[in-house]
């Protein structure tokens, strides 16, 4: 029973990681009062990138440096995310597109890429079957060397890939930003009153931008996490699922706060997974559970919108776009 | 003879056919304060949007202490000093007031909350401002908004001030306050520019007024030298008689009445304080009052738009002699009890029209729930929109054009012709004649008395008080929700008037004490 | 912008809003985007594959329109796309985010397996049909109008609440599927096969014939709807300005629901098509996405219904043909995605062209 109990919070926390990752750039980037729902695709394109970098790599070489093995997906899935970001940024930003459609369509294009990519990969070297890149793949996986020395304990909180902590570690560190530090006050103000911070001499178009970009990063680096350390470095089609959403709703559940994203992530990624670890449940009664998550964002989306604290809200210009002169 | 802290010389502006500014030149000492005196419209605002890097000029320059610069963004005139109190606060609502101030500005130390607090505080006791640097915006009354406002700028280490309209929103007691500290910084070298259109308040406060109209630059005067009537007469171009007609009101009767009407806010601010009033069918009763003083919510709350906390508002039907109370209704049940109230809101694109609709569709409004099918009828919205291009000279294009691209005066010319034409017992006007130009104005000046004439009440919300005093028959003046007298038109003075406006008895409630 | 900045008196160019541009001028706009998008296409095609794009474009053409069986199938995933589009248009000229008519046509289309599952051929047919047509209607109104429930009366964002409503949906269906195959298997097998009870019946020999025709119908309808009901002319105000709507006296709380009703109930008549006259059965991809496409499809026409035959058209015709050429040059079909998100990133980003001008202002020096 224990031991059950430990497998499973082992499995919220490897489930939430990338969820975490999601989350927390779907935070920074709705923090500038951009609504990304392209966040699904940016992930996708995240774990594609990485899986080609490592490809890449793996087969320009027989002897691998660990280093250069993570490095390499690592730099080229924050590239690659980056890029399709970008687009969302030109589209919202400069050219002023509604959020909801570009977000919409940045979706299907990047888990049309990922897909792309992960099923014609291989053909393009001539060779067949699916991507499976273990070596690399084992790099990522790497845990403390310590942590078997801990028991059920070090088992179940410590025997993950360093992705794991970075994502903590992100998650804090964007919390931090965004309440202690100069950017972080300056973004929010873009966020909530576009025209406040450009009379206060804030670059409006440059935060956006940079949230957007740094957001969409932090996202793709959840795909990393997933294609790399959850499987071991294996790509198949769809198989990130709808995680994207997932993330977008923790955005909601952790109210806008980075470091409430961490236990709202633990525990979507429990409440994910749940359904495995309660005996004896019908396959029927284990698709009901994997509602919850998202019937709980709706509670929580609902309790929002009846307290109307105002530190609670989402950032008051989220979704629009801002024209200096409009009227 | 000392460079002046800021010097405008030949500054012009247009925005496409229409110039806002024409060749204006003006300048400020340091330990001066300059009034900028203007009607609204004349360009004031887009003059020192000029200055606080929002517009960029067309032609002309501007000096700081003796040196051309070009400003051409918010952040260029932060870098001279220069910092602007707009009228519409630019604050961020969930912020505190410390982190409103400290937003945007790079000091080169790093970002310590506690620190800014600190040196607010110090701000505050120098000039005399009294304001929690922790409390965050909206939970502030408009005065402590203003005063944030002011505390950015000079956190900012601000020399030159310019400050729109900043009493518009204030209180007589706190526009007092206010004139203390400004004079504060006066003494300690500030330049500070106010725009208004308030001449009691220009001869109060400052030492120099430059004039504009329409644009134009017209003349700078020192304050000791000049006197109201001399200012006014720059500020309007001649002595103001407007020559508005105005009839003996003909078989006047009870239409509307109101009984102790009380509106309370979420943050217990009484928006209405007890009102009571007759409006008689067959006279133009005026509403004079400092804007936001409650004539928004009074003229909504007849409309049915908004919710009163207690009070009666009696309608005497001259179909039937029946007397109905609206107060609880919503503007359909009372359509449907046969009251024909007609409302022309202060907000014409936001509220009384749709902006993006065509003329025929914007008729519409009103009438469209007429016949019995499921189906719009666009013949009659038609024919009256034709009929109204045709009697007010509204000038478009075609019936269907959106109204969003018609001029300010024919925008409102369509939306005062809808109202009347529904054969109004009750017509409201809220500021109509707004940023419109004479003839337009003269326009709506007719129409309302020809629905007079037919035996209309009207009710005519301004804020020109010769326009008042010369179309009304009565004038009531309202502060602070309060009704502070009833003057008959024929006979009341300017200085009446003013003097009602500012009556200060318990204004503002208990946030203010 | 450039070293020279310094001498320049104002910034190279700035941009303003446009009034409204000349029809015709908007459409060349927007026929040039796609041209362009086409060609960015045609060269992403040539480096993933180093075929001619030429006739990758030609081969798409011939998948979409090759053979009458490939025509007719064309046209009915047109007409399912356009139904949901259709659908989620209302609230959508109403600016309510509806992003939830992929779970909507999702319980429609449960609705009528459900009672294609329980009743099998134990009502006449056409009773059936009809029960299956309401029940659809019925779940796809609930869907649509909880949201539109808790935004009419919190203002609970609606674009998240529908988005989240999806999933759920998903799992209902998940669920059910679970209890009906006894195998334990995911998928749900096609239902009655034998009796074909609960299915359209086939006109004039073509099996999709019907659900065209409804949805060219309910196209009409839409369009008549919109422009010249009254609710449809609700649904403007309120959609422009909501103070307007309070100052003419309309409830805009009974117009945010009334309106979500329509779109939640058409959703459920899609599903009930994509059930009962196409796919005889039910899976969790039976809206397959369409239900966010729609919300381009809508949009890019301008909430026009006639005008979103023609971009429904365009996305479904580069599905297909992106489907066909993946199987004729052995490419990945998730091609199509990728061809889709390049066409919608340029048509999405030439709306700028036509609402905004860039003004370029002649340089002057300072002395």
């Amino acid at each position: 029973m224990i031991n059950t109990i430990f497998a499973f919070l082992n499995a919220a926390i490897i489930q939430g990681i990338p969820l975490l990752y999601g989350a927390v750039g779907e935070i920074i980037t709705e923090k500038s009062g951009n609504l990304n729902l392209g966040i699904p695709g940016i992930m996708y394109v995240g774990g594609i990138s990485g899986i080609i970098g490592g490809y890449l790599y793996e087969h320009s070489t027989s002897n691998m440096n660990p280093f250069l093995g993570i490095l390499i997906p690592f730099l080229s899935c924050l590239l690659g995310s980056a890029l399709i970001a970008l687009i969302y940024c030109f589209l919202t930003i400069t050219l002023r597109a509604n959020q909801n459609v570009t977000g919409l369509a940045l979706t299907t294009f990047g888990v049309g890429l990922g897909n792309f990519f992960g099923g014609s990969l291989l053909s393009f070297f001539g060779e067949t079957g699916s991507i499976s890149l273990y070596k690399t793949g084992g790099y990522f996986k790497a845990a403390l060397p310590f942590y078997k020395n801990l028991g059920l304990f070090g088992e179940t909180f410590l025997s993950f890939g360093f992705l794991a902590y970075l994502a903590i570690l992100v998650a804090i560190v964007s919390n931090i930003v965004l309440k202690k530090t100069r950017v972080g006050l300056n973004l929010r103000a873009v966020g909530e009153n576009p025209a406040t911070a450009d009379a206060a001499g804030i670059s409006v178009t440059k935060y956006k931008y940079l949230s957007t970009l740094v957001g969409g990063m932090i996202a793709g680096l959840g795909g990393l996490y997933f294609v790399m350390d959850y499987t071991a470095g294996a790509w198949t089609n769809n198989g990130f699922g709808d995680r994207g959403w997932l993330a977008i709703a923790i955005v909601i559940f952790a109210i806008w706060k980075p470091a409430s994203a961490i236990f709202s992530s633990f525990i979507f990624g429990g409440l994910y997974i749940i359904c495995v670890y309660i005996p004896g449940l019908s396959s029927s009664a284990k698709e009901l559970i994997k509602m919850l998550p998202y019937l709980v964002t709706i509670i929580v989306l609902i309790l929002i919108s009846m307290r109307k604290k105002r530190e609670n809200q989402p950032p008051e210009s989220l979704g629009l776009s801002y024209f200096r002169e409009e009227r | 003879m000392e460079n002046a802290a800021i010097e405008l010389k030949n500054i012009t502006k247009r925005f496409g056919k229409v110039v806002a500014n024409n060749n204006v030149s003006l300048s400020v000492q340091k330990g001066e304060i300059l009034s900028l005196l203007g009607e609204n419209g004349s360009g004031k605002t887009t003059l020192m949007n000029m200055i606080s890097g929002i517009y960029f000029p067309d032609e002309g320059s501007i000096f700081i202490d003796g040196k051309e610069v070009v400003i051409r963004s918010p952040k260029d005139a932060f870098k001279y000093k220069i910092g602007m109190i707009h009228q519409h606060f630019k604050l961020v609502d969930v912020f505190s007031a410390a982190q409103n101030i400290i937003l945007g500005y790079e000091d080169g130390e790093s970002y310590n909350i506690k620190k800014v607090e600190e040196k607010v505080k110090e701000i505050c006791d120098k000039y005399g401002f009294d304001i929690n640097p922790k409390k965050k915006i909206y939970e502030m009354s408009v005065s402590e908004k203003q005063t944030v406002e002011i505390l950015k700028v000079l956190y900012r280490g601000a020399n030159i001030l310019i400050l729109d309209e900043p009493t518009a929103v204030l209180t007589p007691q706190e526009t007092v306050k206010l004139f203390a500290i400004l004079k504060k910084m006066k003494e300690d070298g500030k330049a500070i520019i106010i725009i208004t259109h308030k001449l009691h308040e220009v001869l109060a406060i400052s030492d120099k007024v430059t004039v504009l109209r329409k644009g134009e630059f017209i003349a700078t005067v020192n304050t000791k030298d000049t006197n109201e009537s001399e200012l006014t007469e720059m500020m309007v171009g001649k002595k103001i008689s407007l020559n508005i007609e105005r009839n003996e009101p003909e078989n006047t009767e009870k239409r509307l009445e109101i009984k102790n009407i009380n509106c309370i806010n979420r943050e217990g601010v009484k928006l209405l304080d007890n009102i009571s009033f007759i409006a008689q069918s067959g006279e133009i009763l005026g509403i004079a009052g400092i804007a936001g003083s409650g004539q928004r919510e009074l003229l909504e709350a007849i409309a049915g738009l908004q919710k009163l906390d207690s009070g009666e508002i009696l309608y005497y039907n001259p179909k039937t002699g029946e007397i109905d109370n609206l107060v609880g209704k919503t503007p359909l049940q009372i359509r449907d009890l046969g009251v024909r109230l007609s409302f022309v809101p202060e907000d014409r694109l936001g509220m009384g029209l749709v902006g993006n609709m065509d003329i025929v569709d914007n008729m519409m409004l009103r009438s469209y729930r007429k016949g019995k099918t499921a189906f719009l009828e666009r013949k009659e919205p038609k024919d009256l929109a034709d009929t109204i291009i045709d009697r007010l000279k509204v000038v478009t294009p075609s019936t269907a054009t959106p109204v969003r691209r018609l001029s300010g005066g024919n925008v409102q010319k369509v939306l005062v012709g809808r109202e009347i034409a529904a054969a109004p017992t009750v017509l409201m006007a809220a500021y109509p004649v707004r940023g419109l130009d004479i003839n337009s104005s003269y326009a709506i000046y007719n129409l309302l008395n020809e629905q007079k004439a037919n035996g209309v009440a009207v009710i005519f919300v301004g804020e020109d008080l010769d326009v008042l005093i010369e179309l009304c028959d009565k004038i009531l003046v309202i502060g602070a929700g309060k009704i502070t007298g009833i003057v008959d038109g024929r006979t009341a003075t300017k200085e009446e008037i003013g003097l009602l406006m500012t009556k200060t008895d318990k204004i503002g409630g208990a946030e203010n004490e | 912008m450039n070293s020279k900045t310094e001498h320049i008196k104002e910034p190279l160019f700035h941009i303003t809003k446009r009034d409204q541009m000349i029809w015709y001028k908007q459409w060349i706009i927007r026929t040039i985007a796609i041209l362009a998008a086409l060609v960015v296409s045609g060269i992403v095609i040539m480096v993933l594959t180093k075929y001619n794009p030429l006739k990758v474009y030609a081969e798409m053409f011939k998948g979409s329109f090759g053979s009458s069986r490939k025509t007719w199938i064309l046209l009915q995933n047109l007409a399912m796309l356009l139904c949901i589009s259709l659908a989620v248009t209302p609230a959508f000229k109403m600016k309510f985010w509806n992003l939830g008519a992929e779970g909507q046509v999702l319980v429609g289309g449960l609705a009528s397996a459900a009672c294609m599952f329980y009743f099998k051929d134990s009502l006449p047919n056409a009773v059936l049909i009809l029960i299956m047509l309401v029940g659809s209607i019925a779940a796809g109104i609930i869907w649509g109008v909880i949201p539109a429930l808790f935004k009419a009366k919190w203002n609970t964002n609606e674009s998240l609440f529908t988005l989240m409503m999806n999933y759920i949906a998903i799992q209902l269906v998940s669920f059910f599927i679970m209890v009906w195959v006894p195998s334990g298997s995911s998928v749900m097998g096609v239902i009655n096969q034998s009796s074909e009870a609960g299915w359209l019946p086939i006109v004039f020999d073509q099996k999709y014939f019907l659900n065209i025709l409804i949805v060219a119908l309910l196209t009409a309808a839409m369009f008549v709807y919109l422009k010249y009901s009254k609710q449809g002319y609700e649904i403007s105000v309120v959609g422009e300005s909501q103070n307007t709507a309070r100052y003419i006296g309309i409830d805009v709380k009974k117009v945010i629901i009334r309106t979500m009703v329509i779109s939640g109930g058409v959703c459920g008549l899609a599903g009930f098509l994509l059930v009962s006259g196409t796919n005889h059965t039910i899976s969790k991809e039976l809206a397959g996405g369409m239900g966010f496409t729609a919300i381009m499809v809508s949009w890019l026409a301008k909430f026009n219904p006639v005008l979103m035959v023609i971009t429904s058209f365009l996305i479904v015709f580069l599905q297909r043909g992106a489907g066909e050429i993946a199987t004729a040059f052995r490419l990945n079909e998730s091609v199509a995605d990728i061809l889709t998100g390049i066409i919608l990133f340029f048509i999405i980003g030439c709306e700028f062209f036509i609402n905004y001008k860039i003004n370029f202002k002649k340089h002057k020096e300072v002395k």
